[in-house]
């Protein structure tokens, strides 16, 4: 086990560099030039213009400006902002945030998904499995953007038990309708994924036997049944959470959330390299971390994998 | 202010004229008010630290402009000057302006406002080095290539401008290149702004806490979510605060701002989302507001091309102007967002004279025809229209093209760039063919700045390639008028150049669609689609 997982992590140094580097090179390469576009519509100043230039070093070969990006990096300086602040302060502000909306969906997934998964997967072809069916299938069907906005208007703008937009991100019980919002179609994957495992499963030889030794019905779901069927479903949560963390955008957006998603589409937009290579490095430690949680996490649930 | 015309540009949305004709606001009015109590403002994170010369975006905009008060701003009701920090700005020859400045102006810190206030920003302001983003605002003054040498990468080889002189604390002078007789009209831009001692000596930590000498002074930055500001007790100017300050709430869509508004957990807003265009005025009744802006949008040649530049083509752009239905396009793509241009000037601006145009701005299919026939016709017969597809521009361009389509047989299409810097990568680059999208938002509201800076040969923002040995005439003429009324009627001559040459068609000025809570009342909206800030009253 110990050498399962320094190796995993000794993998992600290449994954570490590899995306950083595609990911400057890609910001490099977005069109148009962002100092011109400080100036609007008015003409430029040349001399101005080469003078900022010169302060982002966006007058060196991009090669170059990767090289002392992460000569920074590795001195714990993510570079500064057009806004003149630090990125590492900037991300310091915006992940708490998106973390706390992604935890919120994340809850929800498991809390509701693999429940109606289970029992959708157990009880097959009843009325409540037909339900479950109709109802993720619609979930599934309905952009996140509409759903938001339904779901704005209807608990914000309508009844008023809400704020239509988040007020203050730290208070959890305001990131309750974002976070429902958020994971909705997560939600609904989680529970079909469950029930069809489930109901692949039961037929299984294993669960045969158990049955036939005779063990009590809570031990044969808990400890057969369910801890083979959820190696997919934990595949899937683990990678969705890295999902979840990077794509609150939509949802930031509708609800005016400052966190990740927010930050990271406008600076994607004024094309601020800084800033973009930061948050996406951390979101890239974030996907290898869950990645490396779930490949250890099937080691617990199959010991097969484990001595591999 | 540039600021307003980034937004404009990239969100489609909004900004500025002279209010002189129809606020109409102003509703549920007149009950008691709290002097005291704050109120909440819908506006985007600056883009730059919060530097008086840095600000280019209406983010750090407006948020500047409530924190510092210049030697003089313009009266949100009629769009006139008005001095604020200034007792008197003289001059005898249109090139030396003598100012005097009111005593007893502090800054939030409690230092005084005085002459070397203003001379040491302004210098420190055009100063290659100090990476200001407005540093050419300061170009007109004498000795600016000192401090900002015009090629790329060259060194300042002063700190100073010649042309600024402190006398004693309450007055300088400031001696100008050449004659510019509306100069006293820019000096109430944001970049103009007076800057404290301490300043100097941390101008990056300012950025971040700005200090300043306005109506409202700095409390708090919560980054993307609000800018807190108070109102400063000892403030001087003509305007004092009737409320206790501003809260500047972050949006990053104006949808989350207007859901905001309605459920009154957002008190102003500046612009409703083009999706609620059409219920504002049910949803909001008496609380919405529809006033004039001094912007403009029009569509330019690309004269540089050797098929836009022949003697006749100008009877081509005339007609293509004839061709487009400005009445039917602005009241039904744009839900009476807009209104029909006559002028390059925008609506209410001081100097505005609609009609300039002529009938060259009035829908007529025949004559449309008839002149680009005259003209030669349109290269190929086909043109295109360069815009950028993130600032909402689509369907508007897509009308135009349609209106001139059926109306005159030449083949039309818009040509999207990805976002607003590749379109003006292309537009400044002279990468695009035939025409594009541009438009123009005031930063003072005369209508030199709609015309000098855009029409005038080499002009800094002059993309088209225009270059009128008549038209650049008058306007040096007007320039050296005895005052800014003269200035402004001269300009008007010039003006009307444009109507032969048709460098860009006019097509229609912008208006401010908002509206207010239940909490505030008393809000009225000036021609650069600000509130009045200090006027606001909050329900108490």
């Amino acid at each position: 086990m110990g050498h399962y997982v320094i190796r995993r992590v000794l993998q992600m140094i290449p994954v570490f560099f590899g995306a950083t580097f595609l990911i400057f090179m890609m910001v490099y390469m977005l069109p148009g030039d962002p100092i011109a576009a400080m100036f609007g519509d008015k003409a430029a100043d040349p001399a101005q213009v080469a003078a900022l230039r010169h302060k982002y070093h966006l007058d060196e070969p991009w090669w170059k400006q990767y090289f002392i990006y992460m000569g920074n990096v590795f001195q714990l300086d993510f570079g500064t902002s057009f806004t003149g602040r630090p990125v590492s302060e900037i991300m310091a502000d915006a992940f708490p945030v998106t973390i706390r909306l992604a935890f919120v969906a994340f809850f929800f997934e498991i809390v509701i998904g693999l429940p109606l998964g289970l029992l959708a997967g157990l009880k097959r072809g009843s009325f409540a499995d037909t339900g479950v069916l109709l109802i993720t299938l619609v979930v599934i069907s309905i952009p996140v953007f509409v759903l938001g906005y339904i779901a704005q208007t209807i608990f914000a703008t309508n009844l008023g038990w809400v704020t239509p937009t988040v007020q203050d991100s730290t208070d959890i019980t305001q990131l309750i309708l974002p976070g429902a919002v958020l994971a909705s179609l997560s939600l609904a994957y989680v529970a079909r994924l469950t029930r069809t495992s489930i109901g692949e499963n039961l037929r299984a030889d294993y669960m045969r036997t158990a049955i036939a030794k005779g063990l009590p019905r809570r031990t044969i779901i808990s400890r057969h049944l369910l801890r083979n069927s959820l190696i997919p479903v934990v595949t899937f949560l683990g990678t969705d959470l890295g999902a979840l963390m990077g794509g609150a955008i939509v949802t930031e957006g509708i609800f005016n959330i400052a966190g990740v998603g927010n930050i990271l589409y406008k600076a994607i937009r004024t094309k601020e390299g800084p800033t973009v290579v930061g948050i996406v490095t951390v979101l890239v430690i974030v996907y290898l971390v869950a990645s490396l949680v779930v490949d250890l996490l099937y080691a617990i649930l199959d010991p097969r994998i484990r001595y591999a | 202010m540039p600021a307003a015309r980034m937004r404009w540009a990239v969100v489609g949305a909004t900004s500025v004229a002279l209010v002189a004709t129809g606020c109409s606001s102003s509703g549920g009015g007149g009950g008691p008010s709290n002097s005291s109590a704050t109120f909440s403002y819908q506006s985007s994170e600056p883009q730059n630290p919060l530097q008086p010369a840095n600000a280019n975006e209406v983010g750090g905009g407006r948020i500047l402009q409530n924190l510092f008060k210049g030697l003089i701003d313009y009266d949100p009701n009629s769009g006139e000057m008005r001095n604020q920090v200034a007792e008197n700005i003289a001059s005898s020859d249109a090139q030396t302006f003598n100012v005097t400045l009111k005593s007893g102006w502090t800054f939030h810190d409690g230092t005084p406002v005085t002459a070397s206030s203003f001379v040491n920003a302004w210098n420190w302001a055009a100063n290659t080095k100090n990476n200001q983003i407005n540093s050419s605002w300061f170009s007109d003054i004498e000795g600016y290539n000192d401090v900002h040498p015009s090629g790329a990468g060259a060194t300042p080889t002063k700190d100073t401008m010649s042309g600024l002189t402190v006398t004693d604390d309450t007055h300088f002078t400031i001696k100008l290149t050449s004659k510019v007789a509306y100069f006293p009209m820019k000096l109430g831009y944001i970049a103009f702004s007076p800057l404290p001692e301490g300043f100097f000596k941390d101008p990056d930590g300012y950025g971040q806490k700005p200090v300043g000498n306005g109506p409202y002074q700095f409390v708090s930055w919560d980054h993307n979510s609000q800018v807190v500001t108070k109102t400063y007790p000892n403030y001087q100017g003509v305007d004092k605060p009737k409320n206790g300050g501003v809260v500047f709430k972050m949006y990053t869509t104006a949808e989350a701002a207007y859901a905001d508004l309605q459920s009154n957990n957002l008190d102003v807003m500046d612009q409703v989302p083009p999706s609620a265009l059409a219920n504002y005025k049910n949803d909001l009744g008496d609380r919405a507001i529809d006033a004039p802006q001094g912007a403009i949008q029009n569509v330019g040649f690309t004269l540089y091309q050797p098929e836009w530049s022949g003697p006749n083509t100008a009877k081509v752009r005339q007609g293509l102007s004839m061709a487009i239905d400005r009445d039917t396009i602005t009241k039904t793509v744009l839900q009476g967002s807009r209104s029909p241009a006559s002028a390059w000037t925008a609506e209410g601006v001081d100097g505005y004279k609609a009609g300039t145009c002529g009938d060259f701005c009035t829908f007529n299919a025949d004559k449309a025809k008839q002149l680009i026939t005259e003209g030669g016709g349109v290269p190929g017969n086909s043109l295109k229209i360069t815009y950028n597809a993130d600032g909402g521009h689509k369907e508007w361009v897509d009308a135009v093209c349609n209106s001139i389509r059926q109306a005159t047989g030449v083949n039309c299409v818009g040509d999207p760039k990805t976002d607003f810097k590749t379109a003006r990568a292309a537009i400044t680059g002279h990468q695009i063919n035939g025409m594009f999208r541009t438009g123009w938002v005031q930063d003072y509201p005369l209508n030199a700045n709609f015309l000098a800076d855009v029409y005038k040969t080499g002009a800094a923002s002059n993309d088209f390639g225009y270059s009128s040995p008549q038209f650049d005439q008058l306007a040096n003429q007007a320039d050296q008028a005895a005052s800014v009324q003269d200035s402004a009627t001269g300009y008007q001559k010039a003006e009307a150049v444009l109507a032969q040459d048709m460098p860009a068609i006019p097509l229609w000025y912008y208006r401010t669609n908002s509206g207010y809570s239940t909490k505030v009342q008393n809000v009225k909206f000036d021609s650069f689609g600000n509130p009045a800030w200090t006027q606001v009253e909050v329900k108490g």
